[in-house]
């Protein structure tokens, strides 16, 4: 199939789940799709045009948060961008576990940095920050602010 | 004290320390043992065991988890044992000062003894640093024996 | 049978930590693993928000010190792909060679070690003597052995001499013949048959579901590789192979890496050899507000950059995913299984950077027998020293 093929295929099949479709490159699309149908879609693109999962991103702009789920399709050289858009009253989505092992790590990741919560994952544990580090606070976020005060910040000099 | 200090500067056995690095500093050490740079015919060996270390090459930048570890560690080392901090961000955690997971620099942590420069040091500036901190100890000794 | 829990250590001779992985281990077979990390965290990404994207690249460039290189090479790619520009030739050729100049380094280096951890001392010392040389060629190309700083969005910062270029060349092909005397000595060894031959199976079904990428993915017989698939630099313009092996276990991933190393000395003659004329930097003055990723491949699979600026001099949003993300999980499936004089070098054989992903600890048990890491490389050369005595060789 081609690259014009497969999104047309994408718009038609999901018409009602996805919100805006934005085609920047001959290999770069971006697709904005509603909380709700991640897994359906997701497993559409992975199990059936045989896409290969990269990462997902989680990004804190000021208005929501957003995470960006990048997937490959190598045959035809093309990086498709799943944007999920969540409202801050409400950071929660569905895992993507059931779907393939590779999202594991990166949703206890996406947890601990930005604090979204993740339905049905089977071990939301830390990954990166040590024990000693206080719960509820997600240094990601735009609002971080330190909360060492022991911490040395100058150069002493 | 002093039998001590002088068996360890005729062959001082280093163990190397890692916390939080980008292992570059790490390679380098380990460099210092392949047949190019060859320590080891002056005695320089690396020990297995922190509990026959004579000097310790530390080096990264000191993130949180490895604070507790590295105190701990400290800890078992048998005394007199000599400390060169090495990269860096064993120096002051250079660019990682800002960072939220880096928050003290190591000689507010663990007495060092030695500074080596470089991002990475080359071998040679290691093995440069290593003698200067086996002079500085006898010139040490020769000044408390007067 | 009674469960016992083995917190493994650092099976890296560079790492000192006690112990990172947790096996359980029933008898002499492990059951469960589990790895705790954290150990290498700095914070990369929250700090790339508090520089400019020139300055940026110093930092990345810091994230990992034996792929330094391609973590500027897929950021500054996802810069220039925010406003969709490909840089210049020459910077094209250059970026390549250093790219490929370092996965020689970084396969050498990896050969030594999988070969301490097997007990064949000789190994690694041969393979980091070699190393010495690339590290060389390096310094004269760039000016320094390891980080070095070659990179900027909109191309690259130095320029190579022509009158380096003979020098380079009879450094490179005086190691070709020692890279086949290593070559014969690991491939048609039998001891290292009987030891990393059937050891540490990840299937083709399971590298896809973990996601595997790099030499770990392409020993199992998925046969993918960025510079074929998605190419960029000068890879398009060359003539090369990509390696692929179908059984997945240890001694397919050693070979699919000493094989590769002979595809990137001919990819940097051929580029050295072909050096176009012209600029090096487009000179990209401001970044509008966009997003941007850049992905290649890296000495041990894919690297992953996602950039998102507003048009100020700073990235709002800078993503970093290193290849050993995605094949460290595949432990549950390598490792399980597997006996504990095994476990070493099945763990060392996905070429794990630490440092780009993060790494390993503690947990500790109660009065159950621990092993730390010096004693695990220890069970696992006693093992080579037992099979070498029994095929009496």
């Amino acid at each position: 199939m081609t690259r014009e093929d497969i999104l047309n295929d994408l718009s038609v099949r999901f018409k009602d789940d996805i919100i805006d479709v934005f085609d920047k490159s001959p290999k770069r699309v971006y697709v904005e799709i509603k909380p709700e149908s991640i897994v359906k879609l997701v497993s559409y693109i992975f199990k059936d045009l045989g896409a290969r999962f990269n990462i997902a991103t989680g990004v804190d702009t000021r208005q929501h948060m957003e995470i960006l789920y990048h997937f490959i399709i190598e045959d035809i050289n093309l990086l498709v961008s799943l944007r999920v858009k969540l409202p801050k009253s409400k950071l929660e989505i569905d895992s993507l576990v059931s779907v393939f092992e590779a999202a594991n790590w990166i949703e206890r990741e996406i947890h601990e940095m930005l604090g979204i919560n993740f339905n049905g994952h089977p071990d939301l544990r830390r990954l990166f920050l040590s024990d000693e580090w206080p719960e509820g606070v997600h240094p990601l976020r735009c609002d971080y602010k330190e909360w060492d005060k022991k911490a040395i910040r100058d150069r002493g000099v | 004290m002093s039998l001590k200090l002088k068996a360890l500067l005729k062959s001082p056995w280093v163990f190397h320390l890692s916390t939080g690095s980008c292992n570059n500093c790490d390679i380098e050490i380990l460099d210092c043992l392949t047949p190019r740079f060859d320590i080891e015919r002056f005695g320089i060996l690396l020990a297995g065991s922190i509990k026959h270390a004579d000097v310790l090459l530390t080096t990264g930048s000191c993130n949180r988890q490895s604070v507790v570890r590295l105190k701990r560690l400290y800890e078992q080392v048998p005394k007199p044992c000599l400390v060169a901090a090495i990269g860096e961000c064993a120096l002051s955690r250079g660019m990682f000062i800002h960072s939220y997971n880096c928050p003290v620099p190591l000689d507010r942590i663990i007495p060092v003894d030695v500074y080596i420069p470089g991002c990475p040091p080359k071998p040679e500036a290691m093995i440069a640093g290593i003698v200067k901190l086996i002079e500085k100890v006898k010139a040490g000794q020769k000044r408390k024996k007067k | 049978m009674a469960r016992t829990i083995v917190p493994i250590g650092p099976y890296h001779p560079l790492l000192e930590e006690p112990e990172f992985f947790t096996l359980t281990v029933e008898g002499e077979r492990v059951v469960d693993i589990d790895v705790r990390m954290g150990y290498n965290h700095r914070g990369i990404e929250k700090l790339s928000e508090m520089k400019t994207f020139d300055q940026s690249t110093f930092v990345i460039e810091r994230i990992c010190g034996i792929c330094s290189t391609s973590h500027p090479f897929a950021y500054t790619r996802a810069v220039e792909d925010i406003i969709t520009v490909e840089v210049p030739e020459r910077a094209k050729y250059i970026r390549t060679i250093i790219a490929e100049g370092e996965r020689i380094h970084s396969h050498l280096l990896w050969l030594g070690l999988a070969g301490h951890f097997l007990g064949y001392n000789t190994v690694f010392m041969w393979a980091w003597k070699i190393r010495e040389e690339i590290l060389d060629v390096m310094e004269i190309l760039s000016g320094n052995r390891n980080n070095y700083a070659m990179f900027k969005p909109g191309g690259v910062r130095r320029d190579i001499k022509s009158e380096d270029i003979p020098e380079v060349l009879k450094k490179i092909d005086s190691i070709v013949p020692t890279l086949e005397m290593l070559k014969k000595a690991v491939i048609d060894d039998p001891v290292l048959h009987a030891r990393t031959k059937g050891i540490g199976i990840l299937s083709k079904a399971d590298a896809i579901n973990y996601g595997a990428l790099g030499p770990t993915s392409r020993a199992s017989g998925v046969a993918r590789d960025v510079r074929k698939d998605s190419p960029y630099g000068a890879y398009d313009k060359v003539e090369w192979e990509m390696i692929v092996a179908q059984n997945g276990d240890v001694f397919d991933k050693a070979v699919v890496r000493i094989l590769e190393t002979f595809e990137s000395i001919k990819i940097i003659k051929h580029c050295l050899l072909n050096l176009p004329e012209g600029e090096i930097d487009l000179n990209i003055k401001n970044i509008p507000p966009g997003e941007g990723i850049g992905h290649i491949e890296a000495p041990r699979g894919e690297t992953f950059h996602y950039v998102k600026s507003d048009g100020t001099n700073r990235p709002v949003r800078h993503k970093v995913r290193a290849p050993t993300f995605m094949n460290l999980p595949t432990f549950k499936a390598t490792v399980v299984g597997e006996t504990i004089s095994d476990a070493t070098i099945i763990m060392a054989a996905i070429d794990p950077c630490y440092c780009c992903t993060e790494r390993m600890a503690v947990r500790n048990t109660e009065g159950k027998k621990l092993y730390n890491g010096e004693e695990l490389v220890k069970l696992s050369q006693k093992k080579t020293e037992k099979i070498r005595q029994e095929s009496g060789c």
